[in-house]
């Protein structure tokens, strides 16, 4: 078990006044909200940043791990010392930051009592990532998460269970599934939907973007250009004089909710390498055929 | 390892107390947000208000804002429009910097 360090996660001395505590909180939660600064270290930061303050903000906590928590050894490893929690009692129920999961270091010294049965029904959250692919067409994934578990002797233990998630056709990131009387400490365990990071669609909402490279003659002439989607691959009428940046749209080709979103293409015209003598005559004949100049609305130039 | 069949429902379409219960916030609070402008359910009444999709989401965002950082509505507010506004140019910029 690690040692965690409250005072130093807070950049604070041991000495430091609750006042003090209460204040560098409250800087270092906004630094490191998930909801502000997403990202995964960014998380963990914020978990040790509420479980610091957790034992901090609560006189009888601080003092315990003042008491017993004051010299961390060498390695940084953390036996319990003999006996303890006969001293102190912490039969707190679940706070209100149930979703929050705290180090093996404070389940130790702070272990807290599962709450027996008829107590307030209890919810669990947490944020699952699917594809896009996923949610285009429906599927069945199995999620790992670990969960707290209550044992034989009362105690909440954290283990890992999976869970095997039906995910729905049309669904988006930021919609919550729901899992019911799952037999564990909560009674109802709420998935949101995140969408992995995916190379080419970019979604919005129900809609789905994506950069389509065009050749210079294709933006010229128009044709048509074989798209993919998550749904399969589609025929794109590109028109005749097609600018870089322009958006075209395909009606319904969205996430298949009701009413289905749209893809938008934004068209991105990239030049061939032109490495011949040959290829580089034709560009110069197009140089001398054109007088056009694309820059004449800067001024000065 | 324990067997399990697929399962899970969409949420959606949550009643006032339904959805305060999701998010573990209270009534009052939930009304100043639609007050706000910052949920926007469907129904003419409170009793009738059903809370769909993103709005949801919002809610539990703002929740979170509440509890962990002592925000108030209208700072909830303006801190929920210029999270989208910034996200929305994130997925944006990481698009441009997969290339």
């Amino acid at each position: 078990m690690d040692y965690q360090d409250y005072y130093k996660i807070h950049g604070v001395v041991r000495t430091a006044s609750a006042e003090g505590i209460k204040k560098a909180y409250r800087k270092n939660a906004c630094k490191y909200h998930p909801d502000i600064r997403p990202g995964a270290d960014v998380g963990a930061k914020f978990k040790d940043v509420n479980e610091a303050y957790e034992v901090l903000n609560d006189p009888e906590k601080r003092a315990a791990y003042d008491q017993f928590g004051q010299q961390p050894p060498r390695d940084g490893h953390y036996e319990t010392p003999p006996a303890w929690d006969t001293d102190y009692s912490f039969s707190e129920s679940w706070t209100a930051g149930g979703d929050q999961e705290f180090s093996d270091f404070f389940e130790t010294l702070f272990r807290r009592q599962a709450q027996t049965a008829g107590a307030t029904p209890r919810d669990s959250h947490a944020r699952i990532q699917i594809d896009i692919e996923d949610a285009f067409r429906g599927a069945n994934r199995t999620f790992s998460l670990r969960t707290p578990a209550v044992g034989p002797d009362g105690r909440v233990t954290k283990e890992n269970h999976n869970y095997s998630v039906t995910i729905h056709k049309g669904i988006s990131a930021g919609q919550h599934l729901c899992i019911s009387g799952n037999g564990e400490i909560a009674d109802n365990l709420f998935f949101e939907i995140a969408f992995a990071p995916h190379p080419v669609y970019r979604p919005e909402g129900r809609d789905l973007y994506i950069d389509l490279p065009i050749t210079p003659w294709e933006a010229v002439l128009g044709g048509h250009a074989v798209m993919p989607t998550p749904d399969g691959r589609v025929d794109l009428r590109i028109p005749k004089n097609a600018r870089s940046g322009q958006k075209l749209r395909l009606n319904g080709k969205g996430l298949p909710c009701a009413p289905a979103g749209d893809i938008y293409a934004s068209l991105k015209i990239v030049n061939p390498p032109v490495l011949t003598a040959q290829k580089r005559a034709l560009f110069e004949k197009l140089a001398k055929e054109f007088s056009f100049y694309p820059r004449a609305h800067l001024k000065g130039s | 390892m324990k067997k399990t069949t697929p399962r899970g429902d969409i949420i959606d379409a949550l009643s006032l107390h339904d959805l305060c219960r999701f998010c573990g916030a209270e009534e009052t609070w939930v009304i100043e947000m639609v007050d706000y402008g910052v949920l926007e359910p469907k129904g003419s009444v409170i009793e009738k208000w059903r809370f769909y999709g993103a709005n949801i989401a919002r809610a539990k965002k703002a929740s979170r804002l509440k509890r962990d950082l002592g925000v108030n509505v209208a700072g909830v507010a303006l801190i929920l429009s210029l999270l989208e506004e910034r996200d929305a140019i994130r997925r944006r910029l990481a698009h441009y910097e997969i290339d």
